[in-house]
Parts: structure tokens; C-alpha cells; sequence
């Protein structure tokens, strides 16, 4: 039932706004509105009902286990959210100024500082609101350094085949052309198909690592090698940030630019998509293209830098700076995790994920790189189930809710066919990733005795498999009333 | 070990099962040269007790002001039910639907707000939110030009739209070769001139049209909306979803309708918090939705037939697209858009409506008591939402700081966006202020004022 359909017509939550108001007597009639906007007539209780009713039909990580690759569902801690939200964060408005916000613009910066030091780059701006949103700055950046070199036959980006779809799209966002490299059978960058795709027309290379593949690049030195001789510059994904936190450093390695997502590495929440934060770090060339604002610190005192302090940036990505409140969750999680804490999160997603990945692997399961350590994620390919038995990874993960686990990230990445990449997170209890291959071999089980049974699943949740086509070809986008 | 729940005997039996004899040898792929050995440069770890003293102290040190500011960003009653609603684990720490059958919940919320923005602005699809108002209006230029079948890579953009939104929109098309021109306002009227704007030669792809406008003035939408139709141009609304509960929607402007409409969600039921998160939303009309960015969701049926919701139109996106989907915009801002959804159910028509009634009468209340100040005049004349411009005898940033050693933010300093009216201020009042905020308000800009005025003491007089 909508909440439109629990509507009576005169109905109100009554504490919730002023009852009465005086008219607009001033305003010419043809601006006004003519009728009400179409929105429930309905009481507190009603809403706090149904909205509580619809989370009830929500999977979450604060409900069941979500090993979701590439997404890094850790725990995410309360205090975070409780500390973000002290009354007088919320109340302050973005504009302003510095000194009626130095508690707030202190944390940004040492948060700011913090992430410098996580990455080993140069400089760090946490203007973009999101990973795609990095990503768009990093490439951006990248064009405003050749840009400003007169270098401006560079129209390439080069990205392996096994990147998220955001690396292209962005890639195309900043006005550049998509060159697709081969990964080689050990999951590497195919290092022939690079040297043979660089050169004058190159303006850089995003790079996932570990790759999506859920295995870090071995040659990565030697890649980045090939690209700055051919006057690219490298660009580091850091969506899988997780599994390398506090051993390796992105800029030690040399990259030019990297994204964090601070909504799986540093642990604010997904919020049912969103919002996330995509903060980005330079090496020492690209800071004069920082995005604005980010925060300075001027004999004790913090406040932003806008156009003026940096006349090359790129520019503001939105209006008032950034996700200032999901910036203040990881905040807090980084000053509760500290340097060791931060090293221990990378130590334990691969420990969790390495054993997660031995247990399935003697239940019976495929890896899809049986010789490669994982990184924080791995990958079980289901090809030979579904030869045998129809059942497909698609199939296989719906069955698996109705287990109470959410899916494992299905066909994704695109090169693995009947794929299932598995990120258990630090987080998550031995325990737990027992009772997960437990659920996973009861699966394979039924596959192989019931197939119909799995290829029908989910049959314990609030709905049955829903039908995404007719989704699409019959449009129904918004409720009208019968 | 924070959030990481392994005893002894676990890390023992999980390295005996990988077959290794320690952590460190799962990371033996990782070349040895690269290993950074820690992070000596981040401090220790804080217990919870420790870090909430660091945070109250910080929270405390900031404090409160009584605010005046708006300029994009507006302080409205937010239900108590709404945040506790929306930081409920089931909510909070979901990730986007895409395993639908385990997503209801988000999934039936978001096509409720759906219908909600649809109605609100009077269009006939949305989308299921972007980062913030500003990058709404960028992606909805790169959509009106993706939908302009001439191939016509410019937009006129007034120059009373949000400064902000116009740089945020510059530094995402500039790199496709999209070229914004700045159409001027009338400076007796404050608002985007109809001659100027004829006076533009060459042939646009849409015209933005901000309703109020920045000045808080409200446009000619109408005759803007059929200017721009009467040249084969779309009309793109920028808006306060607010006001729409008391002006007129972008779908019913001029003859026919704006064609996009965008704005920032975040007067509706989303903390002011230093600019972000906030949620950028858009609508349209049903021909343009499969050039729309972000995520929508449909409703369908499951096996049995019973009704239930899933993303849909994917194809646009870039999991699937790649490198020519219509953005790469992968999360949205959902936990916003689910504040923003419980907000409008709990404050319904009426509610909704008295907001933006009440914001209005403050706003008029509080012209009226500056306006009395001498030294203290309206700049543009014309009927306004919920700010205006007001003009002040003194500078603008000695006025400002004179008024924040008071705990007053008095507005929004017009200055650095707008050289001619650098002796002026945009003020706002909101349904949240008091007539005793009124009133100490214009008292303290009154003798703020005055004491400027005064003549410097003398020496020979004293």
C-alpha cells in the first residue's frame, strides 16, 4: 500500500507545521498556485507507520550479512552518525563564515590531512560528492595539466577492460575518447596490449587496483612506467582502497591522481544509495587543479579556499562544497580507528577474504583465479553449474536472500562469465562466513537436485522475482490515483 | 581492534585454513618495495567516550547564531520523525536497490518520492535525486543539449541564477564544448531582462529560467517559458521545491509547461549541516525520460502478480553504457530523498503550504522593520518568495561581522558575486523566526548603523 493510499482528504499531522498563515495577499494571482500539490493527507502516526514498514522490507548490514563485492558493506559505526548529527553541526549554514565554524572546518581539515597521509599524495580536495564524482575531478584534472602545457593533442584515456562502468563513462563526461586494454588470464593488465595502445595521443590511464578482478596489480611500477613515458598521466580508482589501507600508498607508487570513497573505506553509511563522498588526492603537478573548496589552515585558523586562492582549479562540483556530514562520519571513524586501527582494516578484509575464499573453494566452488592470493574480494565463477544444471549466477544469488544473505555483486566484472565477486570486509565474524558457505553449498545443493527450486527464488521475501522487463516496457514512474 | 571482531583462536584457524602462517603472507603478491609499514602520521585511535568529548567540545565551540541566511540553503522545522526514521539501520546502512526483492522498502519509498516531485512541480517523471541542486542543473543542460536534435551546443543561463549553480554547471560541460551565455537582469527590477535576453543573437538549446530567482524575485516564467518555445528551445526550471506548494508549477508555466525542472531538495526536511549532504532533484516531461541521468524507479509485478518496484530504464546508465551512458553518475543521494519523502508526507498540502505562506509573511515582516531603519532601503521592488535585497549605508562585511558579534547572521553578502551591488544584502526569514528575532534583528542593525554614522569624537571637545 502507498502512502497515498492511506490519505484522508482534510487529515493532518498537526504538530508539524504552523495551522494557520497569512495570506500572500501581495503576489500576483498568476504566480500562484492553483491547486494543491498532490501530496498524502495523512497523520504523524500513519507515517511514522508506514515508513517504518517499508525499512522492515529493506536487507541491510545492520540486519543481515552483505557480502557485496566491490561495494564494501563493513559495519558502520553508530557513533559516527549520532556525532555528525550534534546540534550544532546541523544547524550551521554553508555560508557561513570561517570563524562561526572553526570546531567543524578543524575536522575537516584533519580529516583532510589524514587522507594525504592514507594515500601519499600531495594534496587532497573532498569536494566531489561521490566515487563517480572523484573520478570526474581526477580526469578533469587530468585535461587542465595538459591544457595548460599547450598539450592538447592528448584526447585518449586508456582503461582496462575489467573497470567499473564509471571509468569510461567519466572518461567521455571530460570529453575524452575510450581506449579498452586487455587483462591477461592471470588477471593483470595485459602489459603488451598497454605499450602497444599508448603514445602521443595518450592523456592518461584510470586504474583500478586491486582490480575489480579482486587482485592487486603486479606490475603496476612498470605500468605507470609506460604511461608517463608516453606523457600520460595515471589515475588511481581507489574503490577497492579497503584492502590496502596502511601497507601501500598510492602515491608512493607514483599515481598522479586517486578517488577514495569514503562510503566503503572510511564506513559511512550506503544510505539506500547514497549519499557517498568521493574526496581526491594529487601528486605534487596537479595541485594548482585541486577542485575548491578545501580547507586551509592559516595560523591556527581553518577556513575554505575558493576561486581566488586557486585560479587554475576546475572549478566547484556543487554549490556549497561537498557531503560536509558524511565527511564528519569518517571523520570520526578515522579518529576512532587511528593508524593502527586503519592498517588492521586491510589485514582483516584480506584475512576474511582469503579464508572466505579457501572454505568455498573446498566446498566445491570455482575461483575464478585459483592462483592469484585474493585482495579484500574474490570471484567464484558459476559457468559450470549452469552448463550442468540451467541454474544461473542470477538464480543463485536471489536463492541466497531468501537464505538470509544479501547477493554477492552478480556479473560483474563483465569477464567472468555466471560471476559472483564476494567482499566479506573486515568486519564480519568467522561465524558468520561459516554460516555463508554453509548457505552458499546448500545452494549449489539444490541446484543440482531442485534447479527449479533456485531458478523460481526468492520465495521468503516480501516479493517474488520481479518482472524488470515489463518494468521498462510499461513505464509506470509515478502513482496516479484510480 | 575497533569494529573487527576476531579472537586469537579465529585468526588461528582461519591462517590454517588459507595455509599460510600469517596475515602479512597474504599480502605476498603485493611487491615488498611498496610496503609503507603504517601510518605513522595518523594519530592513535580514540575510544567512543573519548571521541564524543572531541566532538561536543567542537560542536560546542561553534554553537549557535540566529540566522538570516539563505541564498540557496534555508532553515526549516524538521519533524523529529523524519531523522529517526531515516537512520534506522534498515535505511541507513542499505546499499542501492539493485537485488530488488531484498530493496522494497528503499524501492517503494523512492517511487513514492517519485510521484511526490512529479506533482510538486507538475511534470510527469522523475528521477530518483542527484548530489545537490547545482549538479541537477548542470546534468540537465548536458540533457538538454543530448536532446537537442540540431546539435546545438549552447544555453542561455540569466544572470540571476545561483552563482554557484552557473560555476558548478561551467566546470561540468566546459570540457564538451557546451557553451553557457549569461543572459543580464534589469537593474531597476532585479530580474532576467526580456530585451536583453531578444538581444542575444544565435540559436540555444534551452534557457534556464530560476524561479525565485537569486534576489529572491520571482521572474515573468511565463513569458520566459513561451520565449524560449516560441524558438524551438526548452525551457529548464531551477526552483525551491518549497515555494511550489504556493507558486505556480514549472509544468503549468506559460502555454506549454517547462520542459525540465530542477532545484535542490534541501528545504525539504534535510539539516542545513554546512552545505551537504543536501539532494539535487529533477523532473520532466514523459519524452525526455530516457534522456534523464540517475537512477528511476518503475513499478511492476513480481511471479505471482502482486505489485512491486525495480530500477528500470538501466540501459541509460553507465554499469551498462559505459562510455555512452547518459552520466556517470552511479550513487545518488538516497537517505536525502528519504527525509525528503517522510518530510512531505508528514507536512502534506496544507502543511507544506503554510511553510512557504509563513517564510513568506517573515520575510515581509522583516523588510518592513529594516526598511524603517534609516540608511536601510529595498533594492528591487517586485513581488519575492522568501528573500530580498536590501541595501545599507556602511560596508557590507563590517555590517556582517558588527551583527555576528551579536550571534546574528544577518544574510548573505551580494558584493564578490555581483560588483554593482556591493553595498547589499540578501536576508531571508524562514517559518522559524520569531517576531522577537524580527525585532533584535533590526535593533541591532539599527545601532549598528547608527554608530556609523556618528561623526568621529572630537579632541576639542573633550
Amino acid at each position: 500500500m502507498l502512502i497515498f493510499e492511506h490519505a484522508h482528504p482534510g487529515r493532518r499531522a498537526h504538530a508539524q507545521a504552523p495551522l494557520t498563515a497569512p495570506a500572500a495577499d501581495d503576489l500576483p494571482a498568476e504566480a500562484l498556485r492553483q491547486t494543491p500539490p498532490p501530496l498524502p493527507e495523512v497523520s504523524e502516526l500513519d507515517v511514522v507507520r508506514h515508513y517504518t514498514g517499508l525499512s522492515q522490507k529493506n536487507f541491510s548490514i545492520d540486519t543481515q550479512f552483505y557480502p557485496l563485492g566491490s561495494c564494501t558493506m563493513k559495519y558502520n559505526p553508530r557513533a559516527c552518525n549520532s556525532l555528525a548529527m550534534l546540534p550544532q553541526f546541523l544547524a550551521r549554514h554553508p555560508l557561513a563564515d570561517a570563524d562561526t565554524g572553526q570546531g567543524f572546518l578543524a575536522s575537516m581539515y584533519e580529516l583532510q590531512e589524514m587522507l594525504k597521509e592514507v594515500t601519499g599524495m600531495a594534496a587532497v580536495s573532498m569536494a566531489p560528492m561521490a566515487g563517480a564524482h572523484g573520478e570526474f575531478a581526477g580526469v578533469a584534472m587530468i585535461r587542465a595539466y595538459h591544457d595548460a602545457r599547450g598539450d592538447t593533442a592528448r584526447r585518449e584515456i586508456i582503461v582496462p577492460d575489467a573497470a567499473h562502468g564509471t571509468n569510461p563513462a567519466t572518461a567521455t563526461m571530460c570529453g575524452y575518447a575510450v581506449r579498452e586494454i586487455p587483462t591477461d588470464r592471470q588477471g593483470n593488465v595485459d602489459l603488451e596490449a598497454l605499450k602497444a595502445a599508448v603514445g602521443a595521443q595518450t592523456a592518461g590511464l584510470m586504474l583500478t587496483n586491486p582490480s575489480t578482478l579482486g587482485v592487486f596489480e603486479k606490475t603496476i611500477v612498470e605500468i605507470q612506467k609506460i604511461v608517463h613515458e608516453a606523457g600520460g598521466l595515471t589515475y588511481y580508482d581507489g574503490a577497492n582502497l579497503n584492502a590496502i589501507l596502511g601497507r601501500v600508498r598510492p602515491g608512493d607508487m607514483g599515481f598522479d591522481v586517486i578517488h577514495m570513497n569514503l562510503h566503503k573505506t572510511f564506513s559511512t553509511p550506503h544510505g539506500g544509495g547514497g549519499p557517498g563522498a568521493g574526496p581526491v588526492g594529487v601528486s605534487e603537478r596537479l595541485k594548482p587543479y585541486l577542485p575548491i573548496p578545501y580547507v586551509l589552515e592559516e595560523q591556527g585558523l581553518h577556513r575554505y579556499a575558493g576561486e581566488t586562492d586557486c585560479p587554475a582549479s576546475i572549478g566547484r562540483m556543487s554549490a556549497f562544497g561537498g557531503n560536509m556530514g558524511v565527511l564528519l562520519r569518517a571523520f570520526v571513524y578515522a579518529r576512532m580507528l587511528g593508524g593502527r586501527g586503519m592498517q588492521r582494516v586491510a589485514e582483516f578484509a584480506a584475512l576474511n577474504a582469503n579464508y572466505l575464499a579457501a572454505e568455498l573453494r573446498k566446498a566445491g566452488f570455482e575461483l575464478a583465479y585459483p592462483g592469484r592470493r585474493a585482495s579484500h574480494e574474490f570471484i567464484v565463477t558459476l559457468k559450470k553449474l549452469k552448463d550442468e544444471t540451467g541454474v544461473t549466477a542470477m538464480d543463485f544469488a536471489k536463492r541466497l536472500l531468501d537464505y538470509g544473505f544479501h547477493a554477492p555483486t552478480t556479473y560483474f566484472p563483465l569477464l567472468v562469465p555466471e560471476c559472483l565477486l564476494i567482499e566479506p570486509t573486515e568486519t564480519e565474524s568467522k561465524e558468520t562466513l561459516d554460516a555463508f558457505v554453509a548457505a552458499m553449498l546448500a545452494v549449489k545443493r539444490e541446484a543440482e537436485g531442485q534447479p527449479d527450486l533456485v531458478k523460481s527464488a526468492p520465495h521468503k521475501l516480501p516479493s517474488r522475482r520481479l518482472d524488470d522487463v515489463k518494468a521498462a516496457r510499461e513505464l509506470d514512474l509515478v502513482w496516479k490515483p484510480a | 581492534m575497533p569494529f573487527i571482531p576476531h579472537t586469537e583462536s579465529d585468526i588461528a584457524a582461519m591462517l590454517a585454513s588459507i595455509g599460510v602462517p600469517s596475515t602479512d603472507a597474504l599480502f605476498d603478491e603485493i611487491p615488498a618495495e611498496l610496503n609503507c609499514g603504517g601510518l605513522p602520521g595518523i594519530p592513535a585511535g580514540l575510544s567512543e567516550m573519548a571521541v564524543t568529548r572531541l566532538m561536543h567540545q567542537r560542536a560546542a565551540q561553534d554553537g549557535f547564531y540566529s540566522s538570516f541566511l539563505g541564498a540557496g540553503a534555508y532553515e526549516h522545522h524538521i519533524p523529529a520523525a523524519v531523522w529517526q526514521i531515516v537512520t534506522r539501520g534498515e535505511f541507513y546502512s542499505a546499499y542501492t536497490p539493485y537485488q530488488a526483492e531484498a530493496s522494497q522498502g528503499t524501492l517503494q519509498l523512492l517511487y513514492e518520492y517519485q510521484t511526490m516531485m512529479a506533482g510538486l512541480t507538475g511534470l510527469d517523471v522523475s528521477n530518483a535525486s542527484l548530489y545537490d541542486g547545482a549538479s541537477a542543473l548542470a546534468e540537465a543542460v548536458l540533457m538538454a543539449v543530448r536532446a537537442n536534435k540540431a546539435g546545438i551546443r549552447r544555453v542561455l543561463v540569466p544572470a540571476t541564477l545561483h552563482p554557484r549553480y552557473l560555476a558548478v554547471a561551467r566546470s561540468t560541460v566546459k570540457n564538451q564544448g557546451i557553451e553557457l551565455v549569461t543572459v543580464p537582469y534589469d537593474p531597476a527590477t532585479g530580474i532576467t531582462n526580456l530585451v536583453a535576453l531578444d538581444a542575444i543573437a544565435g540559436e540555444a538549446a534551452a534557457v534556464v529560467i530560476p524561479q525565485p530567482n537569486f534576489f529572491g524575485v520571482l521572474e515573468p516564467v511565463d513569458a520566459l517559458t513561451d520565449w524560449a518555445h516560441q524558438r524551438n528551445m526548452l525551457a529548464l526550471a531551477v526552483v525551491n521545491p518549497l515555494s511550489l506548494a504556493l507558486l505556480k508549477a514549472p509544468g503549468s508555466w506559460g502555454t506549454r509547461g517547462a520542459d525540465i525542472c530542477v532545484g535542490d531538495g534541501q528545504p525539504l526536511g534535510v539539516p542545513l549541516s554546512s552545505g551537504g549532504p543536501y539532494f539535487g532533484f529533477m523532473t520532466a516531461r514523459q519524452a525526455l525520460v530516457r534522456q534523464m541521468p540517475g537512477r528511476i524507479v518503475g513499478r511492476t509485478v513480481d511471479l505471482d502478480g502482486q505489485p512491486g518496484f525495480a530500477l528500470t530504464l538501466q540501459a541509460r546508465e553507465q554499469h551498462i553504457r559505459r562510455s555512452k551512458a547518459t552520466s556517470n553518475i552511479c550513487t545518488n543521494q538516497g537517505l536525502l530523498v528519504t527525509a525528503a519523502t517522510i518530510h512531505m508526507a508528514l507536512l502534506g498540502p496544507q502543511g507544506l503550504k503554510n511553510v512557504a505562506l509563513s517564510s513568506h509573511a517573515n520575510t515581509r515582516a522583516l523588510l518592513e522593520r529594516l526598511c524603517a531603519i534609516p540608511g536601510v532601503e529595498r533594492v528591487f521592488p517586485g513581488p519575492f518568495f522568501h528573500e530580498a535585497v536590501i541595501r545599507v549605508n556602511s560596508p557590507v562585511p563590517d555590517v556582517l561581522r558588527a551583527l555576528r558579534a551579536q550571534s546574528i547572521l544577518g544574510g548573505y553578502d551580494l558584493g564578490p558575486d555581483y560588483p554593482d551591488l556591493a553595498d547589499c544584502i540578501l536576508v531571508c526569514a524562514t517559518e522559524t523566526k520569531t517576531d522577537d528575532d524580527l525585532t533584535q534583528y533590526a535593533q541591532q542593525l539599527a545601532r549598528i548603523l547608527s554608530r556609523r554614522r556618528e561623526a568621529p569624537p572630537c579632541a576639542y571637545k573633550s
